[in-house]
């Protein structure tokens, strides 16, 4: 026990709630080091005398642990054991220690104590003031690449891993009366009062105990230490069905009406790769009826020359360090304060058995109960002074202090040096108003505390504690106490019977306005004062700034990049407004605050996707056909959202091998397509044939019992999106398909005209997509294909083309077969009920063998489908046509008396141009060559660049039937220039010659489907 | 995120579950063939666009799939009210310039 | 005007940079200017500069109500691509991509522009039939573009995963070498820096309550800080702003101003070296400077003008991103922000004369106007200084959308920026 002690060169002999009975080992920089169950990563390395945790980003300066919390700027560290489990960034103070743990710096090279860029720093600092990068760089202009790729090797602090993360993270929702954000005195008096009341309730807090400010404080409530009245809390709280207690979980987002994010560390306080079958990280996603923010206050250190020195720290952190993990982080401390309330850090480093050589407050005459203890300590203090700089390389030896003049911006007298090897300095709190900031709420300043307060909101919100300026444990119970009575008034939950803790009461003097320590030297040329540690900006940074003109706080923000590090600006912030604020002789308030947006601290990606990736990305919709594609050999295609059949290679066949099989087959015997995934949207009621009639642009007024026709669906602009055969199924009822990708816009478009349009029409749209499957049987051999399934007619005269029937197929399955066709071939697109699916497939498979029955893709269907010249929506429109530019004109019937949708925009003066893009056929000269898609053509191909473009090729295929290509495209006045010559200039340099055509390249009659 | 009370379900519901539609109340013409391009223009593209105080078009679409209005302001981005498709909204705009 | 160069950093460094001229003047506005421009983000500055530079127009004052460069200026993504489909919308691209090119040097201010390309990835067949069209029409107009396969994507990008794994597996991308990145706020600055050098004045923190109109033509505007100021013409160019102006001027746009939201990861080292976009996926990522990943995606449904958006939008994005390069899962996302996008029903911008005399807006340009802004600038410049519209900027009339002939960049303006 006592050597690992006596290896912790800064552990205390005791005290602290760290277990001293557990040591646990850790690896930092390659060396392993002791430390105690309890500890953090950071409270560790400073027990073990580590000193400096980072280099500077832009002046390789030695950096060492400033803070104890989510406001740390310096101690960010790489963590992770093996390459899958690197994680980038971690602060070292919110990190637990556990055995094992592996960290290291992120910065320094050849390593962070021995930093070589550290003279780059010495030397070229001068050379960089803010935004040096603006003003330079730019000659000569070719050399820009090569400056940035420097920049970019010296930006950025960790590493993302190279390997997949093995992790899994969840999400949950979660709903509450009250979510209270904080478990401090006053979340946990609320969460007390809320929980007694009988309301739900969630209370996170983002340390790995419940406590707060209690936890390093040697404050006393109800007589006993505080600790005891947590434990009692805590216990009470546990024991309560609605109430949810979740530490390790910081809440990062506070959304509009009442969502918040929280996200739980599970497993990463004790591992960095969450044990077998563990979650890893969960994000909770809130709704809660009321908030109450008792998110505490951040100490604001002050600004002085030097100030980044290790061995410089809040003086808050300090007693943390001390009361919490039992480390004293050094061994002569001076304290410099502008407030009483930071006294107490000069009292726990004298009660630790070290030495206070001062405490060197800003005020003229202290006085409060904290002062007049460490008189009584016989601490030296001396007043209306201040640290102007402290002295050291790697570490401070010792500090220069100055006597200051009232205001605290001048030096009134000689400089003193004295040794020491920790300056602590507290100006104040800042309230943690992040989560109020983000549903848009301006902060508020408030003289009397110095700080920022939460702004008026439109959130049911409520605050209480350090957050309001609340920082007397006695107040701050209070209004916790207050706020959660506000919120169950609210709830209309009734008070319960609750009492307020006793708590120490303290006397204190008031605290001056301070952020900046003058220095002999003016600010430009003083050590330099940092003000964000993270992104290098020093009070002379930002006076510069102020000086150049950048007079706005956001300004001066982006100009500095003052707040845009990892710890956006917790503990710099309001001193760096203060800063620009003198420089522009205004008040705080009149510089304007910035805001604060989630997260309050950075959020593992891993845990916003949830499980939300791969395969759960985005769902896979198969047919009920898809094990037999697979087993077939099929390639597939996304289509939305389905996985359909792209084309079935056999051996060692090409994909253009293939797809010359499919099409030689259907065309000489019979072919089949799963077409299941078609939209179908089964439409009725007594007006359903007037509704088609408004959002087809042909006519639907005749078409009778057992008849199906083809549709074109416009927008109120006139332009196609989509198109499909709907069928009448009985008199007022209707089967209308889609295209795969457009069946749930088509079915959002129906609706809404019929929700918002016109309501007194009674008709009902249903989505059956799912509930059938649908083959496609096409090819001369069709019919006699069909006949071996059914027992119905199914010759010319009983079942002609355009027609459906209903009839059962394949051994009793009630099927309904239209007689429609995409091939221009004779076909029949069977559905049954989606169960029957496979069978009756496998059934057509049984009967198909003597036809070669041959299963094509979507490949194929689109290859038979160009050679009849017929369009598919989505690939030869693209939301700029209207039927008229198609070549559609049979599909719009211009006389109903109904001006359907799209017949009004198809009217417009720019959509009855003569020179429009229209659809065509493209015969290219050279029959073996085939047009890529998406080929731009041109008239004058030697024309110079910019080329006059007239439209692109849309669809374009080797066809193995008319042993030559086939292609659409669109070309400007295309429909009058048939037998003209378009010319394609590809990237390749060739240059492919086309001639305009009828699209119809087989068949122009239409005979192979009248049979 | 949105926490909408949807008046088919009558429950409150998250923003996830619904669509917004834009701008509502703009009824499509009773005679399109009669309007002038610029008039069926309007119809179809231009919007209020308010900043503040704006009716627009939801759809529970994961949910009963029904239309309704809500009047919410675009800033705050409070929900002041949801009505049914055809209703008025009781709370409007102060046009007082 | 102070020349900036690394000489001039050196010699004030000796006099510890207590000598840097103002950037800008703060002056007080004159009673009367040639032209006012409403708005003073990157395009209006934009504007303000090169009526200045190239079109000897210096009676210009800028108004803006917050402060220089505060809006989108300061909230987008920063890339800049000019591989639009349309002609027109290409044109226009084009040209502000050419004055990016050599923008750094003609404002003497660094805006870092860097060409490291952009892919715009295809998951589909469908998506590559768009790829290969758009290329090619890129290529016949001049602007540069490759269509690459899932291979050569990978070599690229190497932490992409171009696996079977993905449930989009990528099969190509298009590529432009030229496109890129930029500093967003060096942007606004420079141009405001040059303007103010020629003459410009550049009115901050004051916002315009109303537009006078007299007889059906713009006099100028009111201002709650200084009363009327008058003017020969009004340009507003103020995105996120738009429908509330032309309100003044009593007349509706064909707009809806959406939230557009981003985020950044916290600063890791250099691993991505590009910008890749994925409509399919819907997100997209670059790598700053700094180290960021910045990343945003699509736009919010609902209209809304509060600079932020809903949870599940970024939920979504991060999904797209953890999908797209699974090594991203251990990053953590620091920030995040909003916009207000104007949004256009054709995805492309409105650069226009309206209903009111001498009155001109140049909005609408979406979830894509940063990499516009040089180019944007400089047409809306050319047309206040001549009241006609330039010809780069006549197709896109507020006019179109009355006769038809819309620009529909959805394809290409998709997700992404």
């Amino acid at each position: 026990m006592t050597q690992d002690l006596s290896k912790q060169s800064n552990r205390l002999q005791d005290g602290g709630r760290i277990d001293r009975s557990k040591p646990l080992t850790f690896t930092y920089n390659g060396k392993q080091y002791k430390g105690f169950e309890g500890d953090t990563l950071a409270s560790a390395l400073l027990a073990n005398g580590i000193d400096i945790v980072g280099r500077s980003f832009k002046y390789s300066r030695p950096r060492g642990i400033v803070a104890a919390g989510a406001e740390e700027p310096n101690a960010i560290m790489q963590i992770g054991s093996t390459e899958a489990t690197q994680i980038p960034n971690v602060r070292a103070t919110q990190q637990s220690l556990y055995n094992g743990l592996v960290a290291s710096t992120t910065n320094g090279w050849p390593n962070v104590d021995t930093d070589l860029m550290s003279w780059v720093g010495k030397i070229g600092g001068k050379m960089m003031p803010p935004g040096f990068y603006y003003k330079t760089f730019m000659y000569p202009k070719s050399m820009w690449e090569t400056y940035e790729s420097y920049i970019r090797k010296a930006a950025g602090l960790g590493r993302a891993p190279k390997e997949n993360d093995p992790d899994i993270y969840d999400k949950m929702n979660q709903h509450c009366d009250v979510m209270i954000v904080g478990a401090g005195p006053a979340g946990l008096m609320a969460a007390l009062t809320a929980a007694r009341a009988g309301a739900r309730v969630i209370i996170a807090d983002e340390q790995n105990e419940f406590g707060g400010s209690l936890l390093s404080s040697t404050e006393t409530l109800n007589g006993k230490p505080a600790a005891e009245w947590i434990a009692e809390v805590v216990e009470e709280l546990s024991g309560f069905d609605d109430v949810l207690m979740l530490p390790n979980s910081q809440v990062n987002g506070y959304h509009d009406h009442n969502f918040l994010t929280i996200q739980q560390h599970c497993t990463d306080q004790f591992a960095d790769r969450a044990p077998n079958g563990q979650i890893a990280q969960r994000l909770h996603r809130v709704r809660a009826k009321w908030v109450i923010l008792a998110t505490g206050a951040h100490e604001r250190p002050l600004v002085y020359g030097n100030n980044d020195l290790p061995g410089c720290m809040v003086a808050n952190a300090v007693s943390t360090y001390i009361n919490r993990y039992g480390v004293a982080p050094g061994k002569d401390l001076v304290l410099m304060t502008s407030n009483d309330n930071a006294y107490r850090t000069a009292l726990d480093w004298h009660d630790a058995g070290r030495n206070v050589v001062a405490i060197v407050d800003s005020r003229k005459n202290p006085q409060g109960t904290f002062v007049a203890a460490a008189r009584e300590r016989g601490i030296s203090i001396l007043v209306s002074s201040g640290v102007i700089e402290a002295h050291g390389s790697k570490r401070v030896t010792g500090v220069s202090i100055a006597p200051l003049n009232d205001a605290g911006d001048a030096i009134v007298g000689s400089v003193v040096k004295m040794m020491a090897d920790t300056v602590a300095t507290s100006g104040g709190w800042s309230p943690v108003i992040h989560l109020s900031c983000h549903t848009g709420a301006r902060p508020v300043w408030n003289d009397d505390i110095l700080g920022f307060t939460p702004g008026a909101t439109v959130q049911k919100q409520l605050t209480a504690g350090a957050i309001n300026g609340a920082f007397s444990t006695v107040q701050v119970l209070e209004e916790g106490l207050s706020a959660a009575c506000d919120a169950l008034a609210h709830l209309g939950l009734d008070k319960p019977d609750v009492a307020l803790p006793e708590a120490d009461v303290i006397e204190e003097g008031k605290a001056m306005a301070l952020f900046h320590i003058p220095h002999t030297k003016p600010t430009s040329k003083a050590p330099k004062q940092f003000v964000d540690y993270q992104n290098d900006v020093t009070a002379a940074g930002i006076e510069l700034a102020c000086r150049e003109g950048f007079e706005s706080i956001e300004h001066v923000k982006r100009y500095t990049a003052m707040g845009f590090g990892t710890d956006q600006g917790k503990l710099g912030n309001i001193n760096g407004m203060a800063i620009a604020a003198k420089m522009l002789k205004q008040t705080i308030p009149e510089t304007g605050t910035t805001i604060f947006r989630p997260n309050y601290t950075p959020v593992t990606f891993g845990a916003i996707a949830g499980r939300d990736c791969g395969e759960l990305f985005d769902p896979k919709r198969y047919t009920a056909m898809h094990a037999w594609h697979v087993e077939r050999g099929a390639k597939f295609e996304d289509v939305g959202q389905w996985k359909r059949a792209w084309y079935y290679p056999q051996g060692n066949e090409t994909m253009q091998d293939a797809l010359n099989r499919e099409c030689l087959a259907t065309r000489e015997s019979v072919g089949i397509l799963d077409a299941s995934t078609l939209g179908k949207i089964d439409i009725q009621g007594k007006d359903a044939r007037e509704f088609l009639g408004r959002v087809y642009t042909n006519a639907w007024a005749k078409l009778a019992v057992g008849k199906c026709r083809y549709g074109l669906m416009c927008g109120e602009d006139g332009m196609v999106f989509d198109d499909g055969v709907t069928s009448c199924l009985a008199e007022n009822h209707f089967l209308m398909t889609t295209t795969t990708g457009g069946a749930a816009r088509v079915l959002s478009w129906l609706e809404i005209y019929h929700q918002t349009e016109w309501p007194e029409m009674e008709v009902y749209f249903t989505s059956v997509t799912d509930h059938w499957s649908t083959m496609t049987i096409s090819g001369p051999n069709s019919r006699k294909l069909l006949e071996k399934i059914t027992d119905f007619d199914v010759s010319k005269e009983n079942f002609a083309y355009m027609d459906w029937k209903a009839m059962t197929v394949a051994g009793g399955i009630p099927a309904r077969v239209f007689r429609i066709s995409f091939t221009g071939e004779l076909s029949f697109e069977i559905n049954v009920q989606a169960n029957y699916g496979l069978h009756v497939w496998k059934t057509l498979f049984e009967h198909g063998k003597e036809f070669n029955l041959t299963p094509y893709g979507t490949e194929t269907m689109h290859i038979l489908r160009a050679e009849k010249g017929f369009i598919i929506a989505g690939q030869d429109t693209d939301g700029s046509v209207h039927p008229f530019d198609l070549g559609m004109p049979w599909a719009v019937s211009m006389q109903k008396p109904f001006s359907f949708i799209g017949k009004r925009g198809m009217q417009r003066e720019d959509c009855v141009r003569a020179d429009r893009k229209q659809l065509v056929g493209l015969k290219t000269i050279d029959p073996n060559v085939v047009l890529p898609e998406g080929a731009q053509g041109v008239l004058d191909p030697k024309a110079p660049i910019p080329m006059p473009m007239v439209g692109h090729v849309t669809s374009s295929y080797w066809s193995a039937n008319l042993k030559r290509s086939v292609a659409m495209g669109f070309v400007k006045g295309g429909l009058e220039k048939m037998g003209e010559k378009v010319f394609y200039p590809l990237a390749d340099g060739r240059v492919i010659e086309a001639e305009i055509c009828s699209p119809v390249f087989l068949d122009p009659k239409g005979e192979r489907q009248n049979v | 995120m949105f926490h909408i009370y949807c008046p088919h379900c009558c429950e409150y519901r998250e923003e996830e579950e619904f669509h917004a539609s834009g701008q509502a109340h703009i009824p499509r013409p009773l005679d399109p063939d009669a309007c002038t391009d610029k008039e069926w223009g309007e119809f179809m593209y231009f919007r209020a666009n308010p900043r503040g105080i704006h009716h627009e078009l939801w759809v529970h679409g994961a949910g009963c799939r029904k239309y309704f209005n809500i009047t919410r302001n675009t800033h705050t981005y409070e929900i002041l009210e949801v009505y049914k498709v055809g209703e008025k909204p009781s709370i409007v705009a102060n046009e007082a310039k | 005007m102070q020349h900036y160069s690394g000489f001039g950093l050196l010699k004030h460094s000796f006099s510890h940079h207590e000598n840097w001229q103002r950037v800008w003047r703060n002056p007080t506005p004159k009673k009367k200017y040639d032209v006012i421009i409403v708005g003073g983000g990157g395009h209006g500055l934009a504007t303000a500069y090169y009526l200045a530079k190239e079109f000897g127009v210096t009676n210009v004052a800028v108004i803006e109500k917050g402060f220089l460069g505060g809006g989108n200026t300061a909230r987008n993504t920063t890339i800049v691509r000019s591989n639009y489909l349309w002609d027109e919308a290409a044109h226009l691209y084009e040209h502000s991509m050419k004055l990016w090119e050599g923008l750094s040097q003609d404002l003497n201010y660094n805006v870092m522009f860097s060409q490291r390309g952009c892919l715009n990835l295809g998951h589909t067949l469908q998506d590559m039939r768009d790829i290969e069209r758009r290329v090619n029409a890129n290529r016949l107009n001049g602007i540069d573009g490759e269509v690459l396969d899932a291979q050569q994507v990978k070599e690229i990008v190497p932490v992409l995963d171009c696996s079977d794994r993905a449930r989009y597996p990528v099969m190509g991308a298009s590529w432009q070498p030229r496109a890129g990145v930029a500093r967003h706020d060096a942007v606004a600055w420079g141009f405001a820096r040059g303007a103010d050098t020629r003459g410009v004045d550049l009115i901050q923190q004051t916002e315009v309550e109303d537009l006078i109109i007299e007889d059906g033509t713009v006099v100028g505007v009111r201002t709650a800080r200084y009363g009327e100021i008058r003017a020969d013409r009004v340009g507003c160019v103020v995105a996120g702003n738009s429908s509330v102006l032309a309100k003044m001027g009593g007349f509706e746009l064909p707009l809806e101003s959406h939230p557009l939201q981003a985020l950044v990861s916290e600063p890791i080292k250099p691993i991505l070296d590009t910008v890749v976009m994925s409509n399919q996926v819907h997100g997209y990522a670059s790598q700053s400077d700094k180290g960021d990943l910045v990343i945003g995606a699509g736009i919010d449904g609902y209209n809304g003008y509060g600079q932020r958006g809903s949870y599940s939008t970024i939920e979504h994005t991060i999904q797209a991103i953890v999908e797209m390069f699974p090594v991203f899962s251990r990053v953590r996302m620091n920030r995040q922000w909003g916009g207000i996008v104007d949004t256009c029903p054709d995805a492309c911008p409105i650069i226009s004369e309206t209903p009111v005399k001498n009155l001109f807006f140049n909005c609408g340009w979406g979830t894509g106007g940063f990499k516009a802004t040089p180019g944007s600038g400089h047409v809306f410049a050319a047309s206040l200084a001549k009241g006609e519209m330039h010809p780069l900027a006549k197709p896109f009339s507020m006019f179109r959308f009355h006769n038809g002939a819309l620009v529909d960049e959805h394809g290409a303006a998709g997700v992404a920026h």
